[in-house]
């Protein structure tokens, strides 16, 4: 049987080069005669071996990275088809520590299968859920979702399994069941990486909450900014399509469900469950007050649930392995796995999915590896850019969604952007002010007019004018923000500037005319 | 893409794309997308057969055209190069880089060169912040861009 050479088509993998690796790799194979089958598929996460390519052996399969293309020839020498010894080797793939000490549920097949393969999928435990779901009465689906702990992955932490009760219980003939991937929080690619790596997963999860709240149509709403997982949920959908797993006979069952791929249009705050709606029925993006609740009043007006793609995407676990499998990992009332997403200055960073409980100076020295610097960690920014920044004071806060709370920061949708000793934070603050200018869909004052003074403010801080007015005016113009605004936008952005401000208090003085001696 | 194109060719294909399209569950979003794909930027002339098509006004499209950061009204430069502005990116040096590649083009974000070769635009991140600071050059992506990296990439939109 010809050998499986696995070279990812993750956006993370392409952006280091992995379609030239794929190339070169195509085109040695060839000239060499070899019995070789190139398959593409989604990254591993383990973003600072990529492109990390795999070869499958008797012995389980070998990983090597990061792989250049002129790297091919060296590597098919050493005898790569048969795993052989190379200085690029790392091992099994499933040997490395990175991986092998994560709990894979939701990524349980990213990065291992073929994502546009349905026979891959269903070779690795894919449509269990969803077979299991048919049998069962909606009301039963959405008691195992409830039981399982699941709360929303998009940032807010809402119970799923009530939000899905919620619109179940709401009579009406059209029902909508939306998936945000609007992903917009800096620091975060898990719904990315989902959507390129394991597409049916999501369809499968989506596909399980029509049927439970009878909802027959769903909308996958994709920024942007993510051509890749736009082209590959557009072509997984259509597979689901034509192999009966979508359609009016889901799975051969007499249910009926549809998912349309809308593309969204660089705007952060459609992130936002109403603005989103708001932009999928053609209109701007703006915020509409609650209630009513999208689940009452959603998608043109009918019952709608909005969900994440990660809360979408381990439902079928979910329903395959039953509630209480689920709701044994964890901590609190924080239930089940978080893929937590390492980002920025940080030596190991990827996508590394655990159980709820790990500390964050866990999450960034241990498994992060600390700065890809080499230089002293200063801050982290957990939560995207409407999340706070916590100094290494704080690394003893466990990866928990109340943890966080009483911490005056949140987990949002659980990026984690390490910042060394050289950031700025005062900067860092300003910048919070300056997205919120930018991106603020403009209807209330505090977020629209008090995000663009927090950046003038900032500025004279900087500049040393009057540093204890304005900063008494930037902590003030942070809680108009924060009681003042009807979203999270002009509400949260607070916690960036405000966590800055009291954890790095030195970066907000005066520049001090004389720098004083080391 | 055609950047030239006549009033009544904009008219003729817009009429086409919004006829092939008005059917779907909120159309105006997909109408535009298309729209830009077409022509590389959201004509004027195309706005009020789209509101006559879909039943609008036509200040209700140009409310909905100019609130999303992605819908032009101007066509781009032949290339269009997105840097991340965004934090995981500033934390890998994504300013320092941003000066350099103004400076190596001469223009500032939202400007394209003399040339028409290449516009700037910024972007808050592209999903790629563990391979940070990441651009993309029109759809392509590239990760940990560094000094030399850059330079490549502004000599590949220039050539
Ligand atoms: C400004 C803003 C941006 C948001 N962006 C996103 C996003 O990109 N993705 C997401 O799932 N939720 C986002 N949310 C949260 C959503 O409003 C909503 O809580 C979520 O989609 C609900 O799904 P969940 O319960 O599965 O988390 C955002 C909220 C705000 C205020
Ligand atoms: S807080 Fe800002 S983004 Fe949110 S609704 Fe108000 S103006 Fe819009
Ligand atoms: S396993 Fe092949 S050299 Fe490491
Ligand atoms: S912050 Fe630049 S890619 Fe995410």
């Amino acid at each position: 049987m010809s050998v499986r050479i696995f070279v990812p088509q993750d956006a993370a993998a392409l952006a280091l080069g992995s379609e030239r690796v794929a190339t070169a790799l195509t085109r040695e194979i060839e000239a060499r005669g070899l019995d070789a089958t190139i398959v593409r598929n989604g990254s591993r996460g383990l973003h600072w071996l990529e492109p990390m390519i795999e070869v499958e052996t008797p012995e389980g399969r070998i990983a090597y990275g990061p792989v250049k293309a002129s790297d091919v020839v060296s590597l098919l020498d050493a005898g790569l088809t048969t795993g052989g010894t190379h200085a690029l080797c790392l091992g099994k793939t499933e040997e490395l520590p990175f991986l092998k000490n994560q709990t894979r549920l939701t990524f349980a097949r990213c990065g291992i299968v073929d994502p546009l393969s349905l026979a891959d999928y269903r070779a690795h435990d894919g449509l269990k859920g969803l077979e299991r779901a048919v049998t069962l009465s909606p009301a039963d689906i959405v008691t195992h979702v409830t039981e399982s702990g699941l709360r929303g992955r998009g940032g807010a932490g809402f119970p799923t399994g009530i939000k899905w009760k919620t619109v179940l219980d709401t009579p009406g003939d059209r029902k909508y069941i939306v998936c945000n991937a609007d992903e917009g929080d800096s620091g975060t690619f898990a719904d990315r990486m989902i959507m390129e790596g394991d597409p049916f997963v999501l369809i499968e999860g989506m596909a399980i909450a029509g049927i439970a709240t009878g909802a027959t149509k769903g909308f996958v709403y994709i920024r942007s900014e993510y051509p890749h997982a736009i082209a590959t949920m557009t072509q997984a959908v259509e597979i689901a399509h034509k192999a009966g797993v979508l359609g009016s006979s889901v799975l051969g069952s007499v249910k009926a469900f549809d998912i349309e791929i809308r593309t969204g249009a660089g705007a952060y705050v459609c992130g936002e469950e109403t603005a989103l709606l708001n932009s999928l029925e053609g209109k701007r993006g703006i915020v509409r007050a609650k209630p009513p609740l999208p689940a009452h009043k959603g998608l043109f007006n009918c019952p709608t649930v909005i969900n994440n793609v990660i809360s979408l995407a381990s439902v079928p676990i979910i329903m395959d392995k039953g509630p209480v499998y689920y709701k044994d990992f964890g901590m609190g009332r924080s239930r089940g796995t978080i893929p937590i997403q390492i980002a920025g200055n940080v030596k190991h960073g990827g996508l590394y999915e655990a159980a709820f409980g790990l500390t964050l100076g866990q999450i960034v020295d241990e498994i992060g590896g600390g700065t890809a610097t080499g230089r002293p960690v200063k801050a982290v920014q957990v939560g995207g850019p409407l999340g706070a920044y916590f100094p290494r004071a704080l690394f003893d806060t466990p990866f928990d969604y109340e943890a966080f709370a009483a911490k005056d920061g949140l987990i949002g949708h659980a990026g984690i952007t390490v910042f060394d000793d050289t950031a700025d934070m005062l900067k860092q603050a300003r910048f919070a002010m300056e997205f919120c200018a930018i991106e603020s869909c403009g209807k209330c004052t505090p977020c629209r007019i008090g995000s663009t003074r927090g950046v003038e403010t900032a500025d004279k801080i900087a500049q040393g004018i009057e540093p204890e007015k304005n900063l008494a005016l930037l902590a003030d113009l942070c809680n108009t923000m924060k009681f003042g605004s009807l979203c999270a936008l002009g509400g949260f952005t607070p916690y960036p500037v405000t966590s800055a401000m009291n954890h790095f208090p030195d970066d907000f003085r005066p520049v001090p005319l004389v720098e004083a001696a080391e | 893409m055609n950047l030239h194109v006549s009033s009544r060719d904009i008219g003729e294909r817009t009429l086409d794309i919004v006829s092939e399209m008005k059917s779907l569950e909120g159309p105006l979003l997909p109408i535009l997308h298309e729209i830009q794909a077409e022509f590389g930027y959201v004509p004027q002339e195309a706005l009020p057969i789209i509101a006559r098509e879909l039943n609008l006004s036509r200040a209700e499209v140009h409310g909905v055209v100019s609130f999303y950061h992605d819908y032009r009204d101007h066509p781009a430069g032949r290339h269009v190069l997105k840097l991340c502005r965004a934090e995981a990116c500033q934390s890998m040096g994504g300013d320092a880089l941003a000066e350099r590649v103004k400076s190596l083009l001469g223009i500032d974000f939202h400007q394209t060169t003399l040339d028409g070769a290449v516009t700037l635009e910024p972007v808050y991140c592209l999903g790629l912040c563990s391979t940070a600071p990441a651009a993309m050059l029109d759809g392509e992506v590239h990760g940990r861009l560094d000094a030399d990296a850059v330079r490549d990439l502004v000599a590949e939109v220039r050539a």
